[in-house]
């Protein structure tokens, strides 16, 4: 509920003025989950973007994983996280200490959500694509029954980079692929995923940030 | 509710904002006649168009009709909306994120500057001080990589979508005559907007001689030729009902308004043509974006701004 009013009184509010997006093809966007989206990652503001997308009644079910030592850390940013976004804590480097950093993404699937995930693992620099890390792959493999829509972000890494405090104006995009086909192996499947990301940047045209 | 029955336009604003909304309505019959007549071709674009225009105008005089500070804040929002996309078209550089903020800042004060009616600032404002004070604060960063292509294209921005969009508001609190401030922004966007659909229709209908093909293909001589005889006919009477224009006065504005709207309407075109994009966004249905809808207006409301002025204030 604290969600939704959150998303209705703040977020689109502020989204409309500071940015305002053109998204293409919003009706791939799933309308039910389980599903999971993935984006290129450029800006905290990614994670509300792509939240905002769908509507209010789906809302409490959309879920974006999220690092747990950055997020969880202090304590207004952890409240903030749970109570208003409602993360999905995923330990980084806790695969050595024998846990599964997935396993909170896996029962959120489970339960027919539609869980936001950026195979990039962190920001990176503004505006250019980073590797596709193996997580994806893995969750893929382990739901062969969800979709896995990729979705390409433009603008925001201008509007609030990494590192940056006041966001700046300006227009973003939004382009929604048709839902992944997957790859056996890990490396086609990576390598598929970054297509679709690149495809869909050709869509639009978009002078290099430098 | 007397205070809202005062607000009410009466006489001249009030059969010409009526008479919008029925030039409105006949374009919506027209669609749906035409939809009807002939099935087989697609008037998606045509109806798509015609209830944005309805959208359009309908935000637009609400806006100029309930407050003065409600014009404004419009107006001002409407320029920050060009601005942003004006600035999301074009190549930025990293260095200057800060500088757009400043630059974005320009926005309130230039129409803070028509609510205090402080006619000397804002006339120099930004042709002088936001002229000095990008590349100052560009300077002070200290990135000269791409500098004079940096500085040109950001105070080209404010500009065309801060400066010249401004002259709008300022029509608003000229002091009364004719049907007023209101009557006279009514005025000047009714014929800019209406010169646009007329050129359009003209060109659609008759173009066969492009007048600048490499700029913007669709723009014919028929249409821009067919398109300022009609508004000529709409300012010639309009005039001298809505503004302080006498006849002769209107024999002028009627020749350089629709002149100056395609000028304003190929300008933007060259732009969007020079960074590789058809429309500047996609923020109205079947027109594009905002710069897309006030192109005509950058160039229109100054001119329209400096005749009147001259010649009556």
């Amino acid at each position: 509920m604290l969600k939704v009013l959150f998303f209705a009184l703040v977020v689109r509010p502020f989204l409309l003025v500071v940015t305002g997006f053109n998204v293409r093809h919003r009706e791939r966007l799933p309308s039910e989950g389980p599903a999971l989206v993935v984006a290129n990652h450029n800006s905290h503001l990614d994670t509300v973007v792509l939240m905002s997308l769908f509507p209010a009644t789906l809302l409490p079910r959309v879920r974006p994983a999220a690092a747990a030592d950055y997020f969880l850390k202090s304590g207004p940013l952890a409240w903030f996280s749970r109570n208003l976004i409602g993360i999905i804590p995923v330990t980084r480097g806790g695969r050595g200490a024998g846990e599964d950093p997935l396993a909170g993404v896996s029962a959120a699937l489970r339960e027919r959500s539609i869980v936001i995930f950026f195979p990039e693992g962190t920001r990176g620099e503004p505006e250019r694509f980073k590797e596709i890390r193996s997580g994806i792959f893995h969750l893929a493999r382990r739901h062969p029954e969800v979709p896995i829509v990729p979705v390409f972000l433009h603008g925001l890494g201008k509007a609030l980079p990494k590192g940056a405090f006041l966001p700046v104006p300006f227009f973003c995009d939004v382009f929604v692929s048709e839902p992944l086909e997957r790859e056996a192996e890990k490396e086609p499947f990576l390598a598929g995923l970054k297509a679709r990301f690149e495809a869909l940047r050709a869509e639009g045209t978009f002078p290099e940030w430098k | 509710m007397n205070e809202v029955l005062e607000r009410i336009p009466r006489g001249p604003l009030l059969y010409v904002l009526l008479g919008v909304l029925g030039l409105l309505a006949a374009a919506e019959v027209l669609g749906f006649v035409l939809a009807r007549a002939r099935p087989a071709k697609d008037f998606s674009e045509l109806r798509a168009r015609v209830r944005s225009w309805w959208f359009m105008a309908g935000v637009f005089m609400l806006a100029i009709v309930v407050s003065r500070a409600v014009s404004l804040v419009f107006l001002g929002f409407l320029s920050f909306l060009a601005l942003k996309e004006y600035f999301s078209l074009i190549p930025t550089r990293r260095a200057d994120r800060s500088v757009l903020l400043w630059v974005y800042l320009a926005v309130p004060l230039q129409y803070l500057w028509v609510w205090v009616d402080w006619y000397g600032m804002f006339i120099i404002f930004i042709p002088v001080y936001m002229f000095i004070l990008i590349p100052v604060r560009m300077v002070l960063h200290g990135e000269t990589a791409g500098f004079l292509q940096a500085t040109g294209t950001i105070h080209w921005g404010l500009m065309t979508t801060v400066f010249t969009l401004s002259h709008m508001a300022y029509l608003l609190i000229l002091p009364g005559k004719g049907a007023g401030g209101a009557g006279l922004v009514l005025f000047l966007v009714l014929v800019t907007q209406f010169n646009d659909v007329a050129q359009y229709t003209w060109g659609k209908l008759f173009g066969r001689r492009k007048v600048v093909p490499t700029v913007s293909p669709n723009k014919t001589y028929e249409g821009l030729l067919g398109g300022i005889a009609t508004s000529f006919v709409l300012v010639y009477f309009l005039a001298p009902y809505l503004t302080p224009l006498t006849r002769n006065e209107s024999l002028v504005a009627g020749f350089f308004l629709p002149l100056a709207g395609f000028l304003g309407d190929v300008s933007v075109s060259a732009i969007k043509r020079d960074i590789g994009v058809k429309d500047s966004g996609a923020l109205i249905p079947g027109h594009g974006g905002i710069l897309d809808r006030v192109n005509s207006l950058t160039f229109t409301a100054p001119l329209f701004f400096h005749f009147l002025r001259y010649l009556h204030f």
